[in-house]
């Protein structure tokens, strides 16, 4: 793979819990970027939302960390960070990524070697969020973006983003003016097998007493039972709670 | 004294397993659910059991791997199990024989338990007489003691009873009457039309327990097979110790997925002649 431009993928989100799915995304991503022919995937980071996010059944984010390290635990490339879920306030995604983006980088000057024949061994690593297609939706969500912030979030860094079930992400793109302009840095993933597990849906069997085996790794199911997450009480936490960026953006205004 | 009422269940999956995958764990897991939320069953066992070689399905690798991925899989399942009878027949064997044959075990094996366990015997006719059950037998045989059998499959199995030469109307009788089918869809609709539109089925349509699957898990082994020719990775799709097998043996290419490419399925081959 030489030649080819380092890349890190980043995904943001709840991960209440982190699910089999989640995991697939960061496999199919690496796939199809290197496909590509153009990249060489380094990296991959999990970085689980803060608690001041407000959203509804989110539970404390020790646990959504302690979850995630556990699914984990035997990948390679992939790896939980919790900067995000360490800041007293909730923290925009371009902020995350300008965080995550400024050690990348530091790391790599670091450990450069001395350039032969003037030439660098390699090329700073690039980073990129990883999203589902339903993540396109939410640019159209009033208040929840900062356009400044979704300009930089797709067009500096660019998103590599898995289609989901029936949802179209070339149709959110086409939809918007501002995607369609950052296009070319726009990777759409296609997803052909029809996989709607989500971890709605797992909280939902777990509340019912229902078996998620085979949805999640075992240790993140022994996890949930040992600290008996996910029950109707935890659904409801942040239930009459307004979105944190919804109050926090709109100060800003 | 309620769990006494219960019927204890064994769930049996026949099929290619080639290879295994979380959507078949799944299966299990959502009729066991489905079947003990219903109050009336207890599901005690989950068997798996891979089709032999004999079958002549295209892309069909051997049965010793095709075992071993499934028992890799089911490693930290308390209650599904493998079982190698099917696959280790040198003819192929039509379903409704392994059927017979998993029941057949159960039954020595539930005999088996009351010759040795005479003190859980005594308990169990104490109750009986106080249930003033006549049981004229010296094998405890009622329906509450030796599990019932049913054949788990997707719903893409029931709908094959359609499909001719495919499988013996008497077979299918003898399933769906004598036993009993747990059937996984994604649209329930489908398989009670389906279950409507056949006489046999119909009939026996208290039989049939129609597992909706709300969530949809569509993780094939087709598309597994095909992702892993392509170079593409199929981790958290099956099982990671399954992974890490096909990796060790270099399964699944585009030599595999050819093999009886050129060969009549086996239950074809043999209902067609016999016509």
């Amino acid at each position: 793979m030489a030649g080819r431009i380092p890349l890190v993928l980043l995904a943001c989100g709840s991960f209440n819990p982190i699910t089999h799915q989640h995991m697939r995304l960061f496999e199919l991503a690496r796939d199809h970027m290197h496909q590509t022919g153009l990249y060489r995937v380094v990296g991959g980071i999990v970085s689980p939302v803060g608690d001041s996010y407000g959203k509804q059944g989110l539970v404390a984010s020790e646990h959504r960390l302690a979850m995630a390290r556990l699914a984990l635990q035997s990948s390679d490339w992939v790896s939980v960070d919790d900067w995000e879920s360490q800041q007293v306030d909730w923290t925009e995604t371009a902020v995350t990524m300008r965080y995550h983006y400024g050690r990348i980088a530091a790391q790599y000057h670091h450990s450069k070697a001395p350039p032969t024949n003037g030439r660098p061994s390699s090329d700073v690593p690039q980073l990129k969020l990883l999203c589902g297609a339903d993540f396109l939706d939410t640019f159209k969500v009033p208040g929840l973006w900062r356009d400044d912030h979704v300009e930089e979030v797709v067009g500096r860094f660019g998103l590599v983003c898995v289609s989901r079930g029936s949802l179209q992400p070339d149709r959110a793109i086409h939809e918007s003016d501002l995607l369609s302009r950052h296009r070319q840095s726009i990777f759409l993933v296609r997803e052909w097998v029809h996989n709607e597990i989500s971890a709605t849906e797992i909280r939902r069997a777990l509340r019912r007493g229902h078996s998620v085996k085979y949805l999640l790794p075992d240790s993140v199911i022994d996890y949930i039972r040992e600290h008996n997450l996910y029950t109707q009480d935890s659904e409801m936490k942040n239930k009459d709670i307004k979105l944190r960026p919804l109050t926090k953006q709109a100060i800003q205004d | 004294m309620a769990s006494q009422e219960k019927t204890k269940l064994v769930l049996l999956a026949c099929g290619s397993f080639n290879p295994i995958t979380n959507m078949h764990l799944r299966m299990f897991e959502l009729a066991r659910d489905h079947l003990e939320d219903t109050g009336r069953y207890r599901v005690v066992k989950g068997i798996i059991s891979p089709v032999g070689d004999s079958y002549k399905k295209k892309g069909l690798i051997e049965a010793c791997h095709r075992l071993e991925m499934a028992r890799l899989a089911t490693e930290n399942s308390d209650w599904i199990t493998v079982n190698d009878w099917e696959s280790q027949q040198s003819e192929w064997v039509e379903t409704a024989r392994v059927v017979r044959h998993h029941h057949a075990e159960l039954i020595s094996s539930e005999n088996i338990n009351d010759d040795v366990d005479t003190v859980r015997c005594g308990k169990r006719r104490k109750l009986e007489q106080n249930k003033n059950i006549c049981q004229s037998s010296s094998y405890i045989n009622t329906e509450t003691d030796t599990p019932h059998l049913k054949l788990l499959c997707g719903a893409d199995v029931l709908e094959s009873f359609g499909v001719p030469n495919l499988w013996k109307s008497e077979d299918i009788e003898e399933i769906v009457g004598q036993y009993g089918v747990a059937c996984i869809t994604r649209c329930g609709s489908d398989a009670e039309k389906f279950i409507n539109q056949s006489d046999v089925l119909y009939k026996h349509r208290k039989n049939i327990h129609v597992v909706r699957e709300w969530v949809t898990n569509e993780i094939s082994a087709t598309h597994v097979r095909r992702a892993l020719r392509r170079g593409q990775s199929v981790r958290y799709l099956l099982p990671d110790p399954v992974v890490r097998y096909i990796q060790d043996h270099s399964l699944y290419s585009s030599e595999s997925e050819q093999k009886n490419a050129d060969v009549i399925l086996a239950p074809l081959q043999r209902y067609t002649s016999t016509n």
